[in-house]
C-alpha cells in the first residue's frame, strides 16, 4: 500500500485554465490505476472460485466434492455481503484507538467515487472497496481445506461468519487500516501474508487439532479424487495472484510490476524446488507436489512481493518449498492431526516464511515507502516483522478456539459420522457430483 | 472351487483388505456399484425437483478361493464390514466351475491361489 503521485506537478499548473481537469486527471483519479484495481478485484475473485474450489475440490474424496464448491460458492456471497453491511467499515474504517475501525462507513456510508487518500489517492474509494472485499472472501475460505469433509453446513456458515468479523476485520485494520497499530509500527505486509494467509494457516491448525481426525484418517492423505481439478486450480490460483500482489500496489506502475515479476519468479522457483525435493526424497516429481509447491511460493511472496527483488525472490521461493514440503510431508504425519487439505501446512507455514522473508529482503531501493530488511542492516524492521507475527499467530488461535466453542456449543461443528460416512453432498446438499449408473 | 462375492459400505474396503490379507486371501476383484437393499437411498434434490431413495454406493469383492478358503474368507470379510446395522451388506457364496490362469494356462484349484 503505498502512493508516489505525481503531485508536484500539480503547482506549476496551478494557474492554467484547464486546472480541473489536470487536476483531475494527474491528482485526483487515474483511469490506468483504476481500471488495473478493478480488473485485479476480479481475479482475485477468480482464486476463490474457481481457483481455490477446484484446487481443494480435487484433493478431496468424490462424495465430498460438491460441498467444498459449495463452501468456496457461499463464502463469495456471505462474505460479500457482511463487506459492504459493515465488514469494510470494520477493517478500514475511521480508527478506534488502533484496534477495530467504527461503524462510520457501515453500508458504504461515504464510501464512494470520490478517492481516499489514506489509502489510494488515484481510484475512487469504492474500487479499493471492492479489492480488498475479494481478499476478505478468500481468506475465510483458505480455512476450508482443515475442515473439509466432515463439517455441518450450518456451522461453517456461522463459523464464516463470526471469523470474518472478528478475526479478519479486526486483523486487517491493525496491518492496513488508517489508525492500525501495527501499521503504525512500520509493519510490512504487502498483499496479506500476515493478514490473509498467517491468519486463515494458524486458524486451520486450531480447527483441524478440535475437530479431529476423519473417520478413517490413518496417518496418511486420503487419495484425491480428482487431480486434473486440483492442477487446474493451482493453475487458476496462479493467474489470479497477479491480481492478489500486483493489484496491492493500487496502482499501474514500477511497483505494481515489481510485485507481479517477483511474484512470478518465486512461485517457479517453489514449483521446481518441490518438484526436486520430491524426486530425491520420493524417486519420482509429481504434479500434485509441484503445484503444491507453486501455491506454497504465491503464499511466501504475498506479504514480500512489493519490498524484494525478483533475484531475492528465487530465494524466497526455494525455502518455502523446503519448509513447506517439510511441514505437509514430515512433521505433519508424526504429529497426526488431520489438515485435511494442508490449509496449515501451506498457507500457515508459507505465510509465516513469507513474512520473515520480507524482514530479511525488503529493500528501500525496490519500495522507498517500505523499509530495508535484516540484510540491508536493518534488524529493528526484522523484530517487527517478527512482533506482528507472534501477535498474529496468537490472536488468530485464540479467537479461533473461542469461535469454534461457541459455534460447537450453538450447533455442533462436526457432521455425524453415519453422514460423515456416506458423505457431505448427500447429506449436506441433497446432490450427487457424479453418477455411477445414469 | 467357490466365487464368494461381497457387497460392502466403500468405507470398510480399506478395513476388509486388511482382514483378507491377514488369512492369506490376496487376490481380489473389486468394482463400485450401487444398489439397495434394507438401508434407504437419501432423498437428492435438483432444482427444486426431489428424488427419493435414490441408490446407494457400494463396492463389490470378487473372490475365488478353494474350499479351505471358504470359511475364512467369509469371516475375515465379516470381520471387517461389520458395525450391527442395515446397510452393512451381504456375501454370496456360488459354486465356481472353473478357473483358468491366462498366462500359464493352468486350471482348477492350482490357478486360483
Amino acid at each position: 500500500m503505498h502512493k508516489n503521485l505525481s503531485i508536484h506537478l500539480a503547482p506549476s499548473l496551478l494557474k492554467s485554465k484547464n486546472e480541473k481537469i489536470l487536476k483531475r486527471r494527474f491528482t485526483i483519479m487515474n483511469s490506468g490505476d483504476t481500471a488495473w484495481v478493478l480488473t485485479a478485484s476480479a481475479l482475485v475473485l477468480l482464486m476463490t472460485m474457481p481457483g481455490l474450489a477446484f484446487f481443494y475440490g480435487g484433493l478431496v474424496r468424490r462424495k465430498n466434492v460438491l460441498s467444498i464448491l459449495m463452501q468456496c460458492f457461499i463464502i463469495v456471497c456471505i462474505v460479500s455481503l457482511q463487506w459492504v453491511l459493515f465488514g469494510y467499515s470494520l477493517a478500514f474504517g475511521p480508527d478506534f484507538h488502533g484496534i477495530i475501525g467504527t461503524l462510520e462507513w457501515a453500508g458504504l456510508a461515504g464510501v464512494g467515487a470520490a478517492p481516499n487518500s489514506n489509502y489510494a489517492a488515484t481510484i475512487p474509494h469504492s474500487v479499493f472497496m471492492i479489492f480488498q472485499a475479494m481478499f476478505a472472501v478468500i481468506t475465510p475460505a483458505l480455512i476450508i481445506g482443515a475442515y473439509a469433509e466432515r463439517v455441518k453446513f450450518p456451522a461453517f456458515l456461522l463459523f464464516t461468519l463470526l471469523w470474518a468479523t472478528f478475526v479478519y476485520d479486526p486483523l486487517a485494520h491493525w496491518v492496513w487500516g488508517t489508525g492500525g497499530w501495527i501499521k503504525s509500527l512500520g509493519g510490512l505486509d504487502f498483499a496479506g501474508g500476515i493478514v490473509v494467509h498467517v491468519s486463515s494457516g494458524i486458524s486451520a491448525l486450531v480447527l483441524a487439532l478440535l475437530l479431529g481426525k476423519r473417520v478413517g484418517y490413518n496417518h496418511k492423505p486420503i487419495r484425491p479424487h480428482n487431480l486434473p481439478f486440483t492442477v487446474l486450480g493451482a493453475a487458476l490460483l496462479w493467474f489470479g495472484w497477479f491480481g492478489f500482489n500486483a493489484g496491492s500496489a493500487l496502482a499501474a506502475d514500477g511497483l505494481a510490476a515489481n510485485a507481479f515479476v517477483t511474484t512470478n519468479t518465486a512461485t517457479a522457483a517453489a514449483g521446481l524446488t518441490w518438484a526436486l525435493i520430491e524426486w530425491w526424497h520420493n524417486g519420482t516429481p509429481t504434479i500434485l507436489g509441484t503445484a503444491t509447491g507453486a501455491v506454497a511460493g504465491l503464499v511466501a511472496i504475498t506479504p514480500a512481493c512489493g519490498f524484494v527483488n525478483p533475484m531475492n525472490a528465487i530465494f524466497i521461493g526455494i525455502i518455502v518449498a523446503l519448509v513447506c514440503y517439510t511441514a505437509v510431508a514430515v512433521i505433519k504425519g508424526k504429529l497426526g492431526y488431520d489438515d485435511s487439505l494442508d490449509a496449515f501446512g501451506v498457507h500457515g507455514v508459507g505465510g509465516t516464511v513469507g513474512t520473515i522473508a520480507t524482514g530479511l529482503f525488503a529493500e528501500k531501493a525496490v519500495n522507498a515507502a517500505g523499509a530495508d530488511g535484516l540484510l540491508f542492516g536493518n534488524l529493528h524492521q526484522f523484530g517487527i516483522q517478527c512482533l506482528m507475527l507472534v501477535v498474529t499467530i496468537a490472536f488468530a488461535a485464540i479467537m479461533t478456539f473461542v469461535i469454534f466453542k461457541i459455534v460447537d456449543a450453538a450447533i455442533g461443528m462436526r457432521v455425524e459420522e453415519k453422514n460423515e460416512i456416506i458423505g457431505l453432498d448427500l447429506t449436506q446438499q441433497s446432490e450427487a457430483a457424479y453418477t455411477v449408473i445414469e | 472351487m467357490k466365487l464368494i462375492i461381497a457387497i460392502i459400505q466403500p468405507h470398510k474396503l480399506e478395513a476388509v483388505k486388511r482382514e483378507l490379507e491377514a488369512v492369506d486371501v490376496n487376490l481380489m476383484t473389486v468394482t463400485n456399484v450401487v444398489g439397495q437393499g434394507r438401508q434407504k437411498g437419501l432423498t437428492e434434490i435438483y432444482r427444486g425437483a426431489k428424488e427419493a431413495g435414490g441408490l446407494l454406493n457400494k463396492v463389490r469383492l470378487d473372490i475365488a478361493v478353494n474350499e479351505a478358503f471358504v470359511e475364512p474368507t467369509i469371516d475375515a470379510v465379516t470381520r471387517g464390514a461389520h458395525t450391527g446395522s442395515v446397510g452393512d451388506g451381504k456375501i454370496f457364496v456360488v459354486e465356481l466351475a472353473e478357473c483358468i490362469r491366462i498366462s500359464s494356462g493352468e486350471r482348477g484349484g492350482v490357478a486360483i491361489g
